[in-house]
């Protein structure tokens, strides 16, 4: 049994009295000790709705509708708030977006980081202290114990994304969920605090998942690769092999928009259109109306997953050369 | 964020906010240390003679320079009563403002972070209670107070009173800043981010939202404590507040009062001058922080 396992798992908001939309239609994934999975898809396609699924923690009025979400064989959608208490922050943590709007203004480093243990365990004041400078000098945070008494307005936006990833450590967790943690920093940055990510996963033996937008992060730190698209997954599978061969359009088509794909000089590949209000999804297949491979199967009904991909006519690595010549021989 | 830098350079550049600063310094010293500083102590019987009452200012004719103000119908000394009554009226004041803002942040916490049914049921009870006016209330549940207990017990309880009443009727006004800044603040991702840490919602209100919420606080406290104090004067002036001899800066100008006609206006004057100053002061020093705490307003320097 794997460590993580998310099964069919729907969040549900009210719209009007007796209606409903799906931000997440169907979600499922396993995740082992120590793996780490990339989640990628455009804004909106509901990569962060599902990180808050997996934590019980959708916004009212929105919901968990459907699916569960088995922790080491204990379903987290059933616990009472008390005990997800006790998971959230302590053996599933989390990193947001931007180190500039989640940490407490008002608070000291030293406070914030001191409550998630407190939070967790009882310790005293003085092993808290010592625990947190030794978790900021594992973050490869300079002078350490001054900064403690720092606010994070003093700090720069690449330390405080360490503090945060600091926080999210202190408890020893068995799963970190990553929401695009490098998307709000300096470009010279990312890189630094990605590789620290992927350093401490690995050393600790943390699973990781990673929300993000860019498939080159993906390539270089997970194993597993789920690509989403409004609220359902289209693609999973290793990393390695969506990469080198992606079988679903949308899959192809976010990777062929990577700037390497393109010649010198020429414009970038696009996928044309954009992704459909998740209150106005069209029939069929979701993606069919972008969709250079669309039939008329594809907008008659949805295709399930089947065999890690969400699509009637999948590509095979012959048709993926093909189109890339194809578009190649446009330009 | 201003830092505390920031904070006493705009103060000691702002004439009003240093007089207002001075006046209130002042005036709170006086009140703290008016058992050692007052030449006479007006709770103590034996230090009054009767025969000293009604005496002008020590420079007019027929002063006395024991009683630098002037002295009232008991022969106590304007000065000295100014001096406790001053004390009398600050601990009503805050001590109404500590009642109302406990109440209502609690409540408006609650409202803005619950929302829902929660929201609307305590938003509507602010209503009602904003409807009645806290003069109105304090009138009749004082009236009825003074009524039931003979007066000793009323004087020695007129002050608990006077708190709870100013304080009980003016919560709304916290709570409805408090929920407002709520609602503004419980969206932003440091709230997700200490959902997702596993602290109860409990600690998520009072340790991480209510922190963000206390600029506007700070501000209402002041002006406040200044609406606070007048209640308690037009109360005490209307003879429903603190009685004769435990003197607040209202009962004084009401015992005053009746004397004013036949000349001897000192009896009333100085206390309302004092009472004045008080309210001005505070007044004066809130509108300055709501604008130093604003940052809208603020230019580009700290």
């Amino acid at each position: 049994m794997a460590m993580l396992e998310v099964k069919d798992l729907h969040v549900a908001f009210p719209r009007g009295k007796h209606d409903e939309v799906e931000a997440l239609r169907g979600v499922s994934l396993t995740l082992e000790k120590g793996e780490r999975l990339g989640v990628v898809g455009e804004s909106g396609a509901g990569k962060s709705m599902l990180a808050f699924a997996i934590l019980n923690l959708i916004a009212e009025p929105g919901r968990v509708s459907h699916g569960t979400v088995k922790f080491n064989g204990e379903n987290l959608l059933d616990l009472k708030e008390r005990q997800i208490r006790d998971i959230r922050g302590n053996r599933i943590s989390m990193i947001f977006q931007d180190p500039m709007v989640t940490l407490n203004p008002v608070l000291s480093i030293g406070v914030q980081m001191m409550e998630t243990l407190r939070a967790h365990r009882k310790i005293s004041d003085k092993e808290a202290r010592a625990l947190c400078i030794a978790k900021l000098k594992e973050v490869a945070i300079p002078s350490a114990e001054s900064r403690l008494d720092a606010y994070p307005h003093e700090l720069s936006g690449g330390l405080r994304q360490r503090v945060v990833i600091a926080i999210a450590l202190l408890t020893d967790p068995e799963i970190i969920i990553a929401d695009e943690p490098t998307t709000a920093l300096d470009v010279t940055i990312q890189a630094e605090i990605m590789a620290l990510i992927l350093k401490l996963c690995r050393e600790k033996d943390v699973a990781l998942i990673l929300i993000t937008h860019d498939l080159g992060v993906v390539a270089e730190v997970t194993e597993k690769l789920m690509i989403m698209y409004a609220g359902k997954c289209v693609e999973t599978g290793p990393t390695r092999q969506i990469i080198d061969t992606p079988r679903h359009p949308y899959a192809s088509g976010l990777l062929k928009a990577l700037p390497q794909h393109a010649g010198r000089g020429t414009r970038l590949y696009q996928i044309p259109g954009s992704m459909p209000p998740i209150t106005n999804l069209p029939k069929g297949c979701t993606y069919h109306p972008r969709c250079d491979f669309a039939t008329q199967r594809c907008h008659g009904g949805e295709p399930d997953l089947v065999n890690g991909v969400a699509c009637y006519n999948p590509l095979t690595s012959d048709s993926a050369n093909r189109t890339e010549t194809k578009t190649e021989a446009e330009t | 964020m201003i830092t505390w830098q920031g904070f006493l350079k705009r103060f000691f550049g702002d004439p009003v906010a240093i007089g207002a600063g001075i006046v209130l310094l002042v005036l709170v010293l006086m009140a703290v240390l008016a058992p050692l500083i007052a030449p006479q102590n007006p709770y103590d019987l034996l230090q009054l003679d009767i025969m000293d009452s009604e005496m002008p200012p020590s420079w007019k004719p027929g002063g006395d320079e024991r009683f630098l103000l002037g002295t009232d119908a008991q022969g106590r000394g304007v000065l000295s009563t100014i001096m406790y009554g001053t004390g009398i009226s600050l601990i009503i004041g805050i001590g109404a403002v500590v009642v109302q803002a406990v109440l209502g942040i609690t409540l408006g916490l609650i409202a803005g972070y619950k929302g829902g049914w929660i929201d609307s049921f305590l938003m509507r009870l602010a209503d009602i209670q904003m409807s009645l006016s806290t003069l109105m209330i304090a009138i009749i549940v004082l009236a009825l107070f003074q009524a039931a207990f003979d007066a000793n017990i009323y004087a020695d309880y007129a002050i608990f009173m006077l708190i709870i009443i100013i304080g009980v009727a003016e919560w709304p006004k916290f709570a409805r800043t408090v929920r407002s800044s709520v609602l503004g603040e419980k969206n932003k991702e440091y709230v997700d981010a200490a959902r997702v840490i596993g602290l109860p919602a409990r600690k998520v209100m009072w340790g991480h939202i209510l922190p963000n919420t206390l600029t506007p606080v700070l501000v209402i406290s002041t002006i406040q404590v200044a609406e606070a104090i007048m209640t308690e004067a037009a109360l005490s002036f209307l003879g429903l507040g603190m009685p004769v001899d435990r003197p607040s800066l209202g009962s004084l100008i009401r015992s005053g009062f009746e004397f004013v006609f036949s000349g001897q206006y000192w009896i009333t004057f100085y206390p309302a001058l004092v009472l004045i100053a008080l309210v001005l002061a505070l007044n004066l020093l809130g509108d300055w922080l709501r604008d130093v705490l604003n940052p809208k307003l603020r230019r580009g320097e700290d």
